[in-house]
């Protein structure tokens, strides 16, 4: 039965590994997110230090085989306080994120699909979200909360949905009008069933695209959020909080400053390779 | 009609359309006005005009996928239009619908399995999985695929297997009445026959009801037994296909079948009659005959009366001079 294997499928989970077959940026950045996570996961057991324990007798060692970041002003091994800093900003990157494009993309089929005042006025909640400057209005939801990790997350998906719900409710502007979702109205389908059965898993890419790319952006704003004081507070190895507090021997003692701010350099780099991959090779298949 | 599985009284159905800046400027566009029409129980009618003529729409109309602006649609003595939620969705067993574009009519994320057990789960709570494997089984091999096309996406299917795959949805809950809507315009002519000759066997085989929706012509004589004739939102003709076919009555109709190619090149010496213009927008519509735009046995009692519809034995048409 040659045939019938043939048939398999294409799913999404075949254009995932397409993109990253055929867009070798892609694929690099898919690398560096996997080493990133293999650190972050077994830190203990990559780097002999402890993140927190202060040796002020070896104050911001250069960098060398023993410290390969160097140390900072209170002797903390800074490669340990770096890879230990991965964890909570992947954890930011990820979880917010999953929360914000959730939110946006529940908003944005039922303002779409249904329309009307309801869609209405979800999409102006949309705007005035959008119309504030996200990381003052992140500052706000800190300030008011209260600088903790558990507040940082809810201030970043508060910021974060509107854009999903936005991208969400075109596409099932456009979806709504196909011919499947009359097929299903004809049969009788109810209207909860039709968003949930047809209109969200043609989302989907398009959901996936948009949660890849806003990994880097929530990994930027809690870096600016901790850089800024309202983020992760001292002394958690937070890489904002790592540039932020290098910046001050910027000139006598570079790296401490410098190295963290290049992790998150290239970790907000390979999301975005990842996050143009997926949309390359997602992209065709939205047309059909 | 005395034995008409659906009937339509005086069907309206008019768009409204915001335009101009702001979108203060309202337009009204008449898809659909005055229609009444009986379908008889196991007929086949054909409802045939130009492209914007109002004929999908009606469709629409009859299965309740839009609201009318007025009027009823009677299936089976009932006003569908009349029925609460609960009561439509299960009619809805009854009355179903192919579509013309068998790409876009597919979930392109759904297999074929799931797009056929979708009407089966919506209205038989209590079938089992196998039990609906089974009746999915069966209802592919009615529409002459075979199994393993269950497990495929759309994507993967020729344009004819996927008009036989909607054909099989439509015919999932065994429904009495079936709209196609321009079923067979989007195929290659080759399988065009063959999606004809099907739907002709399952109507014989289920004693199905049908409306054809087409604009083709050459397709309507070899399927219909009677035709509805449609001219910018208005039926202006009815009645058998070879009568109609032999003798059109309203001048519109003349010239729909005279546009009807004619395969053996030795028989055309027929004289070919081509309408000038363009059908009129549908949004402001000729006073009188909607048709004395465009109509050369045009007479001044056609601008200023509209024609109604007159019956003569089991024929329809609303011109002031017809074509005896």
């Amino acid at each position: 039965m040659e045939k019938e294997k043939s048939l398999a499928h294409e799913t999404l989970f075949e254009d995932v590994i397409r993109a990253f077959k055929e867009n070798k940026t892609a694929l690099f950045g898919l690398i560096v997110v996997v080493i990133l996570v293999v650190l972050a996961i077994f830190a203990p057991y990559v780097t002999p230090y402890d993140p927190y324990e202060i040796d002020l007798n070896n104050r911001f060692l250069k960098p060398s085989l023993n410290h390969w970041f160097g140390t900072d002003m209170f002797g903390r091994d800074l490669f340990t306080r770096v890879i230990y800093g991965a964890r909570i900003s992947l954890a930011i990157g990820l979880i917010p994120s999953l929360i914000a494009v959730s939110i946006g993309a529940v908003l944005g089929v039922i303002s779409g699909y249904v329309g009307g005042r309801l869609g209405y006025w979800v999409m102006r909640m949309a705007d005035v979200v959008m119309a504030f400057p996200s990381l003052l209005l992140a500052i706000v939801v800190m300030y008011t909360l209260g600088a903790t990790l558990f507040n940082l997350f809810i201030a970043l998906s508060v910021v974060g949905w509107a854009g999903a719900a936005r991208v969400v409710r075109s596409q099932t502007l456009s979806i709504r009008e196909k011919e499947f979702i009359e097929a299903a109205k004809a049969i009788g389908v109810k209207d909860f069933k039709i968003m949930a059965k047809h209109v969200f898993p043609n989302c989907l890419p398009s959901l996936m695209v948009l949660f890849t790319m806003s990994i880097p952006d929530a990994i930027l704003s809690e870096a600016s959020l901790s850089f800024l004081g309202v983020g992760a507070q001292p002394p958690t190895p937070s890489w904002g909080l790592l540039v932020s507090n290098g910046k001050e021997f910027l000139f006598s003692a570079p790296w401490v400053a410098i190295l963290p701010g290049l992790a998150i350099l290239i970790t907000v780099l390979a999301f975005n390779f990842i996050g143009d991959g997926l949309r390359d090779a997602i992209d065709p298949y939205l047309k059909g | 009609m005395e034995n008409a599985l659906i009937s339509t009284k005086n069907l309206t159905k008019i768009f409204h359309l915001s335009t101009g800046p702001l979108g203060r400027k309202k337009v009204f566009v008449h898809a659909v006005e005055n229609v009444n029409i009986d379908i008889a129980s196991r007929e086949t009618l054909a409802l045939v005009g130009e492209s914007g003529c109002g004929k999908t729409t009606l469709g629409r109309l009859i299965l309740r996928l839009i609201e009318p602006t007025k009027g009823e649609v009677l299936f089976k003595g009932e006003n569908i239009f009349s029925l609460d939620r609960e009561r439509m969705r299960s009619l809805r067993r009854d009355m179903q619908i192919i579509f013309q574009d068998p790409y876009a009519s597919l979930d392109p994320r759904m297999r074929i399995l799931d797009i056929l057990a979708e009407p089966l789960k919506t209205h038989n709570k209590d079938m089992s999985k196998r039990e609906i494997v089974e009746r999915v089984k069966e209802l592919l091999s009615v529409v002459g695929l075979q199994e393993f096309v269950m497990s495929g996406f759309p994507h993967q299917f020729s344009g004819g297997q996927r008009q036989r795959i909607g054909i099989a949805r439509a015919l999932a809950l065994n429904p009495e009445f079936i709209v196609c809507d321009e079923a067979v315009s989007a195929l290659d002519v080759s399988i065009r026959a063959q999606i004809l000759n099907l739907l002709m066997d399952l109507k014989e085989r289920f004693n199905l009801t049908l409306l054809f929706i087409t604009h083709d012509l050459s397709v309507v004589s070899f399927i219909s037994d009677r035709i509805g004739v449609m001219y910018l939102g208005k039926c202006v003709e009815i009645g058998p296909t070879a009568d109609i076919f032999d003798h059109p009555l309203h001048p519109y109709t003349l010239f729909l079948l005279s546009a009807v190619p004619i395969p053996d090149p030795h028989a055309r010496d027929r004289a070919k009659l081509i309408l000038e213009g363009d059908i009129p927008s549908p949004v402001n519509v000729p006073s009188g005959c909607r048709f004395h735009t465009r109509c050369p046995y045009l007479r001044d009692v056609c601008v200023s009366e509209e024609p109604q519809m007159q019956y003569i034995g089991n024929r329809g048409f609303a011109c002031h001079f017809p074509l005896y």
